[in-house]
């Protein structure tokens, strides 16, 4: 058929060539082939040393060479050197391909020996010692192929000594295009025995690839030498070979057919010709044995086929043919599982195209593939390698700063933030640049006199209405403590944030408006119930920060009636006197904050500063070997490699890096992939400490703000209901109520009034009391919807309607 | 509820059909129909025959069945009422004695029928149960009042429906919201994507149509009250405006009927105060729940000032009664229907009783409150009954209750 024409034309032609071509083969093509057959015979008889063939062997040589006559002696010669030298019978050439020429035939007969390794378990051990039985005996046991034998596909010589249609226009169509391609030699395709007539053994001339393959392994009479396809038998005997090495199998792949004789295997003894050299890598067809089975046979060589085996069939596996073998058993050839895990970590790399695995064999292939399932894992589990250091021994080891938490309570509008502001800003905490800019956004909204407030209230909800709304930590340092400022809000609706803030500090600073009026209205307000709280949270010592002296001209008399008053109720709250300082200051001047005023007006006041009060607070000391307990702060986003965080302050116990933590209630585990203290990295934290938490492996969902962290070890329990002694700030009786313990809020109600105590003593005034009057302790039992965590000795806080209504402690 | 048929005897012993109009009707019909009591229905029943050879057929037959009550199973969420008995009528389907489950429907008529036992079978009409048909009936046709309340707080909102008689939770949002950080602004993202989740769960729940068409229709919308601390409700509310004026202007029906109101935290139980301030009181003027918190309110403004001229808690109040203390002169019982809804007889009969005689004997005012409302569920705190007396009265019987009960 000729180029010119357009593709779809040349196909019908094709065709129509091709059909022609199957009654009739090519004349041409025989006289080529009779003239190359006889060179070869020829050229044998002559050459040194002088070997005797039949006109099939040749003629098959011939055909595998392409009809190269040199290549052919050469290669029926080593053959039957070889031969003589084993004084063997009769050997014979087998079938052969190029390495990944085209194939001579369209069937795809690779699977079919690649199948055969699995046919049977039997099969498979065949020459183990104990299964070397006679061939005889395994001839009676020939199972009738359950599958057709594919005749037409293959061009089936045994059915009728026609080559099927398809077989002889695939042959023919090859051979024209060997004849256009301007080859030296002509392909001489696969002629049908019909037209070939002159041969004297035309069967074996005809042999299709599959039927001499399937010859090697089947055979179910075994005839030696009066065969008429010696080389099925020479190269069962080939494969006595001990030496013989377990080649690489041959990768399925469509369209290159990789099929070697195992016959290949003699050349080991002989130096193969350098044609077969380039053939050996896709050599054997049998899976290389797994150490399993070499051990059961005793030998490190892979089975060999000492016996023809009857189970060796022509049958073909329909799966292997029309697909791949995807029922295919794991055989012991290819890696280990763990080795295939081991395979997979080494070669980070994944998953490599099974196409460029050609020749490398099934090992590489299967560790491919299982490389290429490890890496499609769906949930990536993040793995932190535990330091597993001694936390408490490290812990005494670093030499670090006292680090103290202080929460900033007191009225609305006391100027809570702006003191704090102005302690950062003069302890250079805050740069002067921001400052400028806060400054000039807050005078751009009118509101100038929020300008160092702005550096805690970062919220823009809280920027434009003026007010804190959430707490707000920032940390300083002066030369002998980190102070960490947790800002609360004076507010009264979030008392709540504040509760959260309070729960966090060693010790408190309460600032209160001296200005006339406020100072009243606070006293009432939320300087007491700030006051009150911070004392029935655990805080003992409280510094009074006695704001706003300037617009009070610093007047003396002002701050002792304030002092007087204050130290009275913060007295009857709790406090010892000892624990309580007092400073009169101005945060928005910055006098007696850091440095000493310098008006004369101040000039009566001889004591602390701010800051000095702060560094005179003695350092705490916190539960560190106790369990792990810490109520998570806030969640969010940390960063891109942070992608979960919490934060919060280690209420209790240690934690580092990779350890494996519990959240609860929802009972989810979680692992610390790193962690930050105080804004800094680092390994390890221990109770006291403000941390921030990078997890991996939970879900956010199961992460609230309010939650406990806690170990499994050693989890917190969920409840519904607990009783607790609690101080009445107001009337109690069973009613609904918000529970609150730091950042956990939860609403439940009192149900039952147990008793009330006296405060001293804590003996039983009265049972069952109709109603708690305020300043009355009592027992009372709360219960709530949902469980939470929640353990003894815990304070906790109860409000209802706004108010605070009791706090006391877990029992 | 529409009253198509009235049969009450002057004993106590009659029938009463109704025609529940509207979902809260069940839950009327729900304190109205008690164990014991007969109730006439129409049901489908599934009905299987068995043939001569074995074989067997089912079909569903409409049957009109009439039960004795035997339990009842109402869900509040989608106001349905499933009254589970045995079948006291003969049908060709049915036997008597098999039991069914009747499901009482909207606008569909049943019949119910309480009998007055020789020996205290059953209590029949009683003064509570004639009350409560006067309240479900609702002759004055003026129960209109409904509300949507959102109550919330950062990262929780409780959408509620106030009704006459119940407060629905109808559903709770809750979202993680970051915390405010130094140089973060997920605080603020948070919040929007918060606001935004709220305001669709609450679209939807009330049922609010957003499309552009739905801008001219005059359907009446309910009022909106958002309350929480701080900002979140105002905050709120200005995200509706934004939403409104950007992307959703159907959402501009909504807004003049919105309604901020303060209250102290985000849970339900803070919906208590919300009923209390005026602006929500100028918007759904005397209704019931009002009505009722602000009753709770004054009990529990006299237990703090005057302890000894409150009380609450069965045993107490009984004895309050007892000597008189709930009478003429602003003595007021303060009970919720949860008890009259006891499954046991004599308890049920102990409270009637004991409302009798305060309203009748004694001269005081009686409330009942609905054990679905706020104030009801504070009451029920309380053990479900309490009184305000006219004098002081010294409870020293208390140790010895606490022993008994221990």
């Amino acid at each position: 058929m000729s180029r010119h024409r357009v593709k779809a034309v040349a196909y019908d032609d094709d065709y129509d060539d091709d059909d022609d071509g199957y009654g009739s083969p090519d004349p041409e093509e025989q006289e080529f082939l009779e003239q190359c057959t006889a060179d070869v015979l020829t050229q044998l008889r002559t050459g040194e040393p002088s070997v005797a063939a039949t006109r099939a062997e040749v003629q098959e040589a011939l055909w595998h060479y392409y009809n190269d006559v040199e290549k052919s002696v050469n290669y029926i010669r080593n053959k039957k050197v070889k031969e003589l030298k084993k004084k063997e019978s009769a050997p014979a050439p087998a079938a052969k391909a190029k390495g990944s020429a085209v194939p001579a035939f369209p069937i795809p007969p690779e699977p079919e020996p690649y199948q055969v390794p699995h046919f049977s378990a039997a099969d498979f051990f065949r020459d183990t010692p104990w299964l070397n039985v006679p061939a005889h005996r395994k001839a009676d046991i020939l199972i009738e192929p359950l599958y057709p034998r594919l005749g037409l596909l293959g061009g089936n010589p045994e059915s009728g000594g026609k080559v099927s249609k398809l077989a002889a226009l695939a042959a023919a169509r090859k051979k024209k295009e060997g004849d256009k391609a301007s080859t030296a030699t002509p392909a001489p395709a696969l002629e049908s025995e019909g037209s070939k007539p002159s041969l004297a053994e035309p069967k074996s001339a005809s042999l299709s690839l599959r039927e001499r393959l399937a010859s090697n392994g089947k055979s179910p009479k075994p005839q030696g030498a009066q065969s008429p396809r010696p080389f099925g038998k020479s190269s069962r005997l080939g494969s006595h070979s001990p030496q013989k090495k377990p080649p690489p199998e041959p990768v399925k792949e469509a369209g290159s057919a990789e099929i070697t004789p195992p016959r290949l295997e003699l050349e080991d003894a002989v130096e193969p010709a350098k044609s077969q050299e380039k053939e050996e890598p896709a050599a054997n067809i049998r899976a290389s044995p797994s150490t399993f089975a070499s051990t059961i046979v005793g030998n490190a060589s892979r089975p060999k086929m000492t016996e023809p085996s009857p189970l060796y069939s022509n049958t073909l596996d329909l799966i292997t043919i029309y697909g791949q073998d995807l029922t295919e058993p794991f055989d012991f050839t290819g890696p280990s599982p763990d080795d295939v895990v081991m395979n997979a970590q080494s070669s980070a790399k994944g998953f490599k195209s099974k196409q460029s695995t050609k020749a490398a064999g099934d090992k590489k292939n299967q560790s491919d593939l299982a490389g290429g399932m490890n890496n499609l894992s769906v949930a990536e589990k993040v793995n932190v390698k535990s330091k597993n250091l001694d936390v408490l021994s490290e812990y005494q080891k670093a030499k670090r700063k006292n680090a103290m938490n202080f929460a900033v309570i007191g009225h609305v509008d006391a100027g809570k933030s702006t003191l704090m502001g102005r302690l950062l800003a003069d302890l250079k905490a805050v740069d002067q640049r921001t400052l400028d800019k806060y400054r000039r956004e807050a005078e751009k909204i009118g509101k100038g006199s929020f300008a160092l407030a702005w550096v805690l209230d970062q919220g823009s909800e809280e920027r434009a209405r003026g007010v804190t709304i959430d707490i707000a930590t920032n940390k300083f340092e002066t030369e002998k403590t980190v102070f960490t400022i947790v800002d609360s809000p004076g507010h009264r609706d979030f008392v709540p944030n504040m509760i959260a803030g309070a729960s966090q500090a060693d010790f408190a600073v309460l600032v209160i408006d001296s200005s006339t009026g406020n100072f009243e209205s606070g006293l009432k307000g939320q300087t007491k119930e700030h006051a009150l709280l911070v004392r029935s949270m655990g805080v003992q010592r409280i510094i009074v920060a006695v704001n706003k002296m300037d617009s009070m001209q610093w007047s003396k008399d002002r701050y002792e009636e304030i002092e007087q008053q204050v130290s009275s109720f913060l007295t009857t709250a709790g406090f010892q006197p000892k624990n309580i300082a007092f400073v009169p200051c101005s945060g928005i001047s910055g006098d007696n904050i850091t440095k000493r005023s310098e008006s004369p007006n101040v000039s009566w006041y001889t004591g602390r500063t701010l800051v000095e009060e702060l560094e005179a607070t003695e350092p705490y000391s916190h539960a560190l070997d106790k369990p792990l307990r810490m109520t998570i702060g806030d969640v969010f986003r940390g960063s891109v490699q942070n992608p979960l965080s919490i934060s919060g302050r280690l209420d209790a116990g240690t934690l580092q890096m990779g350890d494996q933590i519990l959240t609860m209630p929802s009972g989810e585990t979680a692992t610390i992939r790193s962690l930050e203290v105080d804004g800094e990295p680092n390994d390890w934290a221990v109770a006291g400490q403000n941390v921030v938490l990078n997890l991996a492996n939970i879900d956010p969902i199961h992460l609230r703000s309010g939650d406990v962290i806690c170990r499994a070890s050693a989890p917190i329990p969920n409840i519904t209901s607990f009783k607790a002694k609690v101080l009445a700030f107001e009337h109690l009786m069973p009613s609904m109520v918000d529970i609150h313990r730091g950042r956990l809020h939860v609403p439940g109600r009192i149900s039952r009034l147990v008793s009330t105590l006296d405060q001293r003593s804590g003996a039983v005034i009265k049972k069952k009391p109709k109603i708690v009057a305020p300043g009355t302790v009592a027992r009372i039992v709360v219960e709530m919807d949902h469980a939470v965590p929640l353990e003894a000795p815990t304070r906790i806080v109860l409000r209802a309607g706004g108010d605070t209504v009791a706090a006391g402690l877990l029992e | 509820m529409r009253l198509i048929k009235n049969k009450v005897e002057l004993n106590g012993s009659g029938t009463v059909t109704l025609c529940p109009e509207e979902p809260e009707d069940m839950w009327h019909a729900y304190n109205l129909i008690r164990p014991g009591d007969l109730l006439r229905a129409s049901a489908i029943r599934r009905v299987t025959t068995t043939q001569d050879t074995g074989s067997t057929t089912s079909a569903r037959v409409h049957l009109t069945l009439e039960i004795r009550v035997k339990t009842l199973d109402f869900d509040p969420q989608s106001s349905q009422l499933h009254v589970g008995g045995q079948i006291i009528n003969e049908t060709p389907h049915t036997k008597i004695g098999q039991y069914h489950t009747l499901d009482l429907e909207l606008n569909r008529n049943f019949t119910l029928e309480k009998e007055i036992g020789s020996d205290g079978e059953g209590v029949g009409w009683d003064s509570i149960a004639i009350q409560m048909l006067k309240d479900a009936v609702d002759e004055g046709g003026k129960r209109r009042a409904e509300a949507v309340a959102v109550v919330m707080q950062e990262g929780i909102a409780h959408i509620c429906f106030i009704g006459q008689f119940q407060t629905i939770m109808k559903q709770k949002v809750e979202m993680s919201v970051p915390r405010k950080r130094q140089g973060g602004s997920d605080h603020d993202k948070g919040v929007t994507k918060f606001y935004q989740v709220t305001l669709d769960t609450l679209l939807r729940q009330m049922e609010f149509s957003t499309s552009a068409a739905s801008l001219t229709s005059n359907e009446p919308v309910r009022p909106v009250l958002l309350t929480s601390p701080g900002f979140v409700a105002a905050g709120f509310q200005k995200h509706i405006q934004s939403v409104a004026s950007t992307s959703t202007p159907a959402l501009r029906r909504l807004l003049p009927n919105i309604v901020v109101v303060h209250s102290a935290s985000g849970y339900l139980h803070s919906l208590a105060e919300v009923l209390q301030s005026p602006a929500v009181k100028t918007i759904l003027a005397d209704t019931k729940y009002a009505r009722e918190t602000k009753l709770m309110d004054d009990f529990l403004e006299q237990l703090r000032k005057e302890t000894n001229k409150a009380t609450y808690g069965p045993r107490e109040v009984e004895s309050a009664v007892d000597q008189g203390a709930v009478g003429r002169g602003g003595g007021v019982l303060i009970i919720s229907n949860r008890l009259f809804r006891s499954q046991d007889v004599a308890e049920r009969k102990r409270w009637v009783s004991l409302v009798d005689r305060v309203r009748d004997v004694e001269g005081g005012e009686v409330r009942v409150l609905s054990s679905d409302h706020e104030s009801g569920r504070r009451l029920d705190g309380l053990g479900g009954v309490a009184a305000l007396l006219t004098f002081p009265i010294i409870e020293d019987d208390v140790d010895s209750d606490d022993e008994s009960q221990s």
